[in-house]
């Protein structure tokens, strides 16, 4: 017989897991300063409130003012998230897609497998700190507005997980099943469509979750060579400058942010869930 | 009088696999009449499984002529004249049972009325009704097995080809499957080409027992089961099914096939 508290759903247990491991990190972080501060730890860097300010202090500094009079800082920031956010699902959304698409085009030839993965993979040896001028000027020059620029490299950092993920998950069927499709005379695209696609999206979904949290990366990291200030990358550029003044702003925005990659990451997971159909014990 | 066209027939079949490393099949002649139940048995790697995929053109013979309901092999697959069932059920773990079954129909282009009520007979069948909607993780082997029946039999295919299907099962489990095939086979008038590596299931199953020698596999003999039919519990205790077990049994020794050092189960299985 289950107990009651066996029958609490997994995901309340996980959250509040989660949130127990928040919790020890925090402790641990305010532990470190603690100790670091009265030791006068100078590596790998100086402790003290200027490098790590108390946790307190961070979450606090999301409700004083931005600036004299201003707005709170927590509206600016979820303001700035929400354009980041902007960016960041239209270059998921496009990166994913196009990542899919190369898959299902590749796992159709090993011809064109050999030929272009390569350069698939030789894509993301790029920085995308040398093309994101590129990216940003070149569609910029053509009239594109800068956040659209900054989905596309969103977009670049996106879709190469879910190629590789998807192509092998396309692969991933089970050779009898194969031959049962080819016992029915199944052609090419229904063996696509019946098998290879469903049995790939647990892989395609493990790379969504990698490309979530990459999307926002690329998203923050687009705007700062765009010089787009209404984002959270923009925040992050113009709290740098003034940390040793106020470094609390920049830590108050590190926070926002890792909870929008959370956000996403979750939307992901959960239509995961959804979707995926397959023996509990397999579930990842 | 002419014979009725042979539901399966193999002329001069070999195959080898890789530049002809591996001689799998060499000389196969056999004729399959329509509504036979034949069972195919020799020791493992003797091409069993090679043989009847040639017969389902899933692969392609080396030398030789297969012909299924009077057309070439691959006419035949293309008109979807067979269902196959293979050792593991090779389910979709993203369909349920219903869905599951009715994979080929969806292939076949049924209209969904008359797809439903097609899973709704062969669920009947193969009595998993209560399960439609299970997932396969959720079944036991037997049950998986049985869904994997269901969908080779649900466009109803003149010709079953089954690969070991049941050699993953416990004993119970296989001859309650074994009776039910049967009952399957006598209802729907299909042919059957099974594949098994145990003597008293051949013998109890079919109408005649093609022995094979170890590779190259070729016939080692033919033994004809004239056993009642139908057939059932008491099949199993007649004194002529043990003659029938010992003759198979006597073939295969007499093929080469290595039987009882490395196959004692075969020995004790004719008691149960
Ligand atoms: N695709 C293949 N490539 C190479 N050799 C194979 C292939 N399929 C089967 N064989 C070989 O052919 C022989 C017969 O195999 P198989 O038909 O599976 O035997 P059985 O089903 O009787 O156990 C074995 O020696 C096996 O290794
Ligand atoms: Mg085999």
């Amino acid at each position: 017989m289950a107990s009651r508290g066996a029958t609490v759903g997994p995901a309340v247990r996980s959250a509040g897991l989660s949130v127990l491991v928040l919790a020890v990190l925090c402790a641990v972080w305010e532990a470190y300063k603690w100790i670091g501060e009265r030791a006068e730890i100078r590596w790998p860097f100086p402790v003290n409130e200027r490098t790590m300010p108390h946790v307190h202090d961070m979450v606090g500094q999301l409700f004083e003012p931005s600036r004299r009079n201003g707005p709170l800082l927590i509206d600016v920031l979820l303001d700035a998230a929400a354009f980041t956010a902007k960016e960041a699902a239209v270059g998921f959304v496009l990166g994913a897609s196009v990542g899919f698409l190369i898959a299902v085009a590749l796992s159709q030839s090993r011809l064109l497998q050999r030929g272009f993965l390569p350069y698939i993979v030789a894509s993301q040896t790029v920085p995308i700190l040398a093309i994101a001028p590129m990216v940003v000027v070149g569609l910029g020059s053509k009239g594109v507005t800068g956040w659209v620029a900054v989905a596309i490299l969103a977009a670049y950092l996106t879709f190469f997980p879910v190629a590789i993920n998807t192509l092998r998950g396309l692969q991933s069927a089970d050779p009898r099943a194969l031959e049962l499709m080819h016992s029915y005379a199944a052609s090419r695209w229904t063996i696509l469509w019946r098998l290879r696609v469903p049995a790939s999206l647990p892989y395609v979904f493990s790379a969504l979750k990698i490309s979530a949290t990459a999307s926002i990366v690329g998203a923050i990291i687009g705007e700062a060579p765009s010089s787009i200030q209404e984002g959270l990358g923009g925040a992050i550029v113009n709290f740098n400058q003034y940390y040793s003044l106020e470094p609390r702003n920049l830590w108050a925005t590190n926070i926002v942010a890792a909870a929008l990659g959370i956000t996403f990451f979750l939307v992901v997971a959960g239509a995961e869930r959804v979707v995926v159909r397959r023996a509990p014990e397999n579930v990842a | 009088m002419s014979a009725p066209p042979a539901a399966v027939s193999l002329a001069g079949v070999g195959k080898t696999f890789g530049k002809g490393a591996v001689r799998a099949l060499e000389d196969i002649d056999l004729a399959i009449a329509p509504g036979e139940f034949v069972s195919l048995i020799g020791p493992s790697g003797c091409g069993k499984s090679t043989l009847l995929r040639i017969v389902g053109d899933l692969i392609q013979p080396s030398v030789g002529d297969v012909i299924v309901n009077g057309k070439p092999a691959h006419r035949a697959r293309l008109d979807h004249d067979y269902g196959i069932v293979f050792q593991s059920a090779v389910l979709y773990d993203w369909r349920t049972v219903t869905k599951n079954i009715s994979l080929p129909l969806e292939l076949l282009g049924w209209s969904r009325g008359r797809r439903n009520e097609r899973v709704r007979e062969m669920v009947e069948l193969v009595e998993l009704s209560g399960f439609e909607s299970h997932h396969p993780w959720q079944l036991s082997g037997g049950m998986q097995q049985r869904v994997s029946i269901a969908r080779a039999l649900s466009f109803d295919p003149a010709l079953l080809l089954m690969d070991e299907p049941f050699g993953a099962l416990d004993e119970m489990t296989r001859e309650r499957l074994n009776m039910e095939l049967l009952r399957i086979w006598e209802r729907s008038g299909s042919t059957i080409v099974f594949v098994t590596h145990s003597i008293p299931e051949a013998v109890f199953l079919s109408t005649r027992v093609v022995v094979m020698s170890p590779r190259p596999g070729r016939i080692a003999g033919i033994v004809e089961v004239d056993l009642p039919q139908p057939r059932g519990a008491e099949t199993r205790e007649q004194p002529r099914f043990f003659e029938l077990v010992t003759e198979v049994r006597e073939r295969l020794a007499g093929s080469g096939a290595a039987t009882a050092p490395t196959e004692p189960a075969l020995v004790t299985e004719e008691r149960v």
